[in-house]
């Protein structure tokens, strides 16, 4: 049917990713706004692999994202000064906290399922809170920073050149955001569709649906950690911020925002609630009503997010 | 050493108590309108700035009685206004919307009373020690309890007894029905949001009164609400009150043992309920 226009949508969307470090300066924004966009959009693609293709809403991500973070966090503070290991780490930490979790959640649904990933996200950041000799308390972890690539024949200096950086984020997210279409395009992804649309159907043919669930609550998680690691690495920081509830209600508004039902559409909300969060809070004091209002806004006018919008525009 | 586990169990009866308020007016709302209310924190912080405000006119008992109905009256507004909107659709816009509204009342109320800790007088006799053995039983911890005791059986009793209490449960089971049999969903549903509203309120009031008032002050008491709904079971009010004490109760136990880990051991009660009861000590299967 229109193939050839989501192609097109793919090629637009890669093109102005690839420039972004080029035409961002251009107008107005800086290269680490953009590393920080691309970071969050795949924290609310991951998240959007279990809300918009599973139909699990999940509103705990950020406790995997924050795993992830601190992982990468501690590694290069307390053990190897390495960036890929560092990444590493924070993905393991993340996934394995996550599979863990999931047995107890898989097989709840709705609202409940929600309280509880909800409940099971913040003891991660009472960890992290209180347990001050490791994890710096309130006060995070700095006095670290990411470590330069040494790829054997070349390095590359990821620490003092942003593009860089970027480049090394966008090859990531390129690598999670390819496997995860992959994904969703296998048997397997048309079974996660399936029991979006009709659970009882899908249990009925003899799909074992709690542990598909699990699947795909893990393969969010390991997603999101990656996220997280990255996020840690740009800021060269990480504190409890980072996983506490209202940082999950942030990859939920992206996705909702930038269209649920769109592969591309949390990485559209996350680079409009970047942009528009950060242009709040630096003309008000008051930015949090205002990003309140965003919730608000985007709950009653937009449930469909930007994506979902247009493609019923050029649907009809 | 008995002194002290005394003295903490006592604390987390104080402290389970809050929670199960809280938790009850969470639940109210969740089993009839399937909303998790993120700004119930929100509207806990309103009602003890709503008592702040009025205690220097109408006195302490006064601000008691008054500011828990306006607050409750202000959720009776949104849920007209707001929350209304979105019964019949996915729960994640509910969420979203709470959780956006809970932004915008903290930021309201700092934005109106300061980000400062403000403190209001509560009447001389409950400040003052039951006895010099048992210290730390102040009149008022006594009266908290005592209050949240008498609301609670109110509540069960209006649920029980009136008819706005049937339509409750009964709207609880089985909606539709209950609007077949002629009586206005809408109308139940907007006074059934405003009691869960009334009893934040009347919660912020009464922890106010210990813990000080900040714009945050709803933050540390959401979670445990969340768990104790969890732990009690969804649907079940009694399952609730329940997990509201238990939790209380256990983290002050754990508190004189291991203080680092009063926190996390509500989360390992919710963990080891949900490993053995997915659905809770007292909910039914099949309904969430």
């Amino acid at each position: 049917m229109d193939t050839v226009k989501v192609r097109t949508g793919d090629v637009i969307i890669w093109l102005l990713l690839l420039t972004a470090p080029y035409w961002l300066p251009l107008t107005g924004g800086y290269v680490e706004l953009g590393s920080r966009v691309v970071i969050l959009a795949l924290a609310a693609m991951s998240l959007n692999f279990l809300l918009g293709y599973t139909g699990v809403l999940s509103f705990g991500h950020a406790a995997y994202f924050g795993l992830g973070a601190y992982g990468a966090a501690a590694m290069i503070k307390y053990y190897v000064q390495s960036t890929p290991l560092a990444i590493a780490f924070g993905v393991l930490i993340g996934t394995v906290a996550a599979a863990i979790i999931g047995p107890l959640i898989a097989r709840l649904r709705g609202v409940y399922f929600a309280m509880c990933t909800i409940a099971f996200g913040q003891v991660f950041y009472f960890i992290a809170f209180q347990w001050r000799d490791f994890t710096g308390g309130d006060d995070g972890l700095s006095a670290w920073h990411r470590e330069p690539l040494h790829l054997g024949f070349a390095t590359i200096d990821i620490l003092g050149d942003n593009k860089a950086f970027y480049y090394m984020v966008l090859v990531f997210f390129a690598a999670a955001t390819a496997v995860m279409a992959f994904l969703l395009r296998s048997p397997f992804g048309r079974t996660l569709l399936s029991i979006r649309e009709n659970e009882r159907r899908a249990r009925f043919l003899g799909i074992p649906v709690d542990r598909h669930i699990w699947m795909s609550w893990v393969i969010s998680c390991a997603f999101v950690s990656l996220a997280g690691a990255l996020y840690a690495l740009l800021n060269n920081f990480v504190d409890p911020r980072a996983l506490r509830w209202d940082q999950s209600g942030n990859f939920v508004i992206m996705a909702v925002l930038g269209g649920m039902r769109s592969f591309w559409g949390p990485l559209v909300g996350a680079a409009i609630f970047i942009v528009l969060a950060d242009f709040i809070s630096s003309h008000t004091e008051n930015w949090m009503s205002f990003v309140g209002l965003i919730f608000v806004l985007v709950v009653l006018y937009f449930p469909r997010g930007v994506l979902g919008i247009i493609k019923r525009r050029v649907a009809s | 050493m008995s002194q002290l586990l005394f003295f903490n169990v006592f604390n987390g009866l104080i402290i389970g108590a809050f929670y199960a308020l809280m938790a009850l007016g969470l639940s109210l709302i969740l089993n009839l309108s399937g909303v998790i209310n993120f700004a119930h924190g929100g509207f806990l912080a309103i009602g003890a700035y709503i008592a702040y405000t009025l205690i220097p006119y109408v006195g302490f008992w006064g601000g008691l009685i008054l500011a828990p109905l306006l607050t409750a009256c202000l959720g009776l507004i949104v849920e007209r206004v707001l929350i209304r909107r979105l019964y019949g659709r996915d729960p994640l816009y509910s969420l979203l919307l709470t959780f956006g509204l809970a932004f915008i009342i903290e930021d309201g109320t700092r934005y109106i009373w300061g980000a400062q800790g403000l403190q209001y007088q509560i009447p001389t006799f409950l400040q003052s020690p039951l006895s010099t053995e048992l210290f730390f039983l102040t009149g008022y911890r006594v009266f908290m309890v005592a209050m949240v005791a008498i609301i609670v059986l109110a509540l069960f009793l209006i649920l029980n007894y009136t008819r706005l209490g049937l339509r409750i449960r009964a709207g609880t089971l089985d909606l539709e029905t209950v609007s077949v049999l002629g009586v206005n969903v809408r109308v139940l549903r907007n006074l059934n949001f405003g009691l869960g509203i009334y009893m934040a309120g009347l919660a912020g009031v009464l922890a106010a009164g210990v813990l000080g008032l900040q714009p945050t002050i709803g933050d540390s008491l959401i979670m445990p609400s969340f768990i104790s709904i969890i732990v009690g079971g969804l649907g079940s009010l009694p399952g609730t009150l329940l997990g509201g004490l238990l939790i209380g109760v256990a983290s002050g136990v754990t508190t004189v043992f291991l203080p680092a880990a009063s926190e996390a051991v509500m989360y390992v009660i919710m963990a080891a309920v949900l490993l053995v009861r997915p659905h809770g000590l007292f909910g039914e299967e099949g309904r969430f």
